[in-house]
């Protein structure tokens, strides 16, 4: 549905508007998945250009690869502890840096350039598909990390430190994907949305400071899922005990 | 959607997000203070303190954003619709 009744010449305010794509029975969101391959493939490129010809005093691109890496292994190692960390800094690392590059990527590419047919090219983090899709898989990475070090002693982190938590316990597995999930949408999506009223209402420099806002709080989003990502996994290795 | 449904579903997303602004509103003020008065005692920490302030501001943040996906779910993708 759209929210004005006629059309804007900077922006669309539009939710719910997809580009559909039909697989058998299933319709797949198409320009989440089109943004997010052009955004993965600028992450590959830029990942591959960076480690090509490493010199032991990196410069350029391989400076600003091995502070990524420094930052990740910051979060990784603060949360999940010294022994266990170099496990999961991939997947960490993975999450952090496609929400960030997801994130800006929705703001900062000029989008509008390329035509669809139907709905809008933007950040592959303002669909609740994709949030929810990573946040099923932090449920998963936390469930394997926790059962395959502890084995069924995992179980014991329901009755600690004492078994009156245990329906708190389990209702957190339930509440954990979906406050990650709706954490991430909302924010973006709310980002996107301030940006495009405020570009309906002015559209010269006063969505400026909103959007610099917006960049700011994405940021800190793609640190946030990270990091608790990294908690969770930390907590169900439980490592105290 | 019939016009009683509507009406009801624009009030209510105005509430959803404006009672879920009360409660994080109040805890980030809280929090804030409790920031400025340990830099205020001890300046040197002010890294320290701005990084673990942002983080859990952007947590509070995020209880006002739940209250804002249900605006939006009244608002763009109703159920009752």
């Amino acid at each position: 549905m759209a929210l004005l009744p006629f059309p804007l010449p900077f922006a669309e305010l539009e939710v719910g508007h997809h580009l559909y794509w039909q697989i058998g029975d299933l319709y797949l969101h198409g320009q989440v998945f089109l943004s997010s391959w052009i955004l993965i493939g600028i992450l590959i490129a830029f990942v591959f250009i960076g480690t090509r010809g490493m010199k032991r005093d990196p410069m350029g691109l391989q400076n600003l690869l091995e502070f990524l890496w420094n930052y990740i292994r910051d979060i990784a190692r603060d949360n999940i502890g010294e022994k266990y960390y170099r496990d999961w800094l991939p997947f960490i690392g993975t999450l952090f840096l496609f929400i960030f590059v997801s994130n800006w990527g929705g703001a900062l590419i000029p989008w509008k350039v390329i035509e669809l047919p139907d709905g809008e090219l933007g950040a592959p983090t303002a669909d609740i598909n994709t949030t929810v899709a990573m946040a099923l898989l932090v449920s998963l990475a936390y469930f394997y990390a926790g059962l395959s070090r502890k084995g069924l002693r995992f179980f014991e982190l329901y009755v600690e430190p004492t078994p009156i938590m245990l329906p708190f316990k389990i209702i957190e597995e339930f509440t954990k994907p979906l406050s990650l999930s709706f954490r991430l949408f909302g924010n973006i999506l709310a980002d996107e949305l301030a940006v495009g009223v405020l570009v309906y209402l002015v559209p010269l420099i006063v969505p400026l400071p909103v959007m610099l806002l917006g960049l700011f709080t994405s940021a800190i989003q793609a640190l946030i899922f990270a990091t608790l990502t990294a908690f969770y996994i930390g907590e169900g290795l439980h490592e105290a005990h | 959607m019939d016009s009683i449904t509507s009406a009801a579903s624009v009030v209510a997303a105005g509430l959803a997000v404006g009672l879920a602004a009360i409660g994080p509103g109040i805890g980030q003020g809280t929090a804030s203070g409790g920031a400025v008065e340990g830099i205020a005692r001890q300046p040197e920490a002010e890294g320290k303190i701005r990084g673990t302030l942002l983080l859990s501001l952007a947590f509070m943040e995020s209880l006002t954003i739940y209250g804002l996906v249900v605006a939006l779910v009244l608002l763009f993708a109703n159920p009752f619709a």
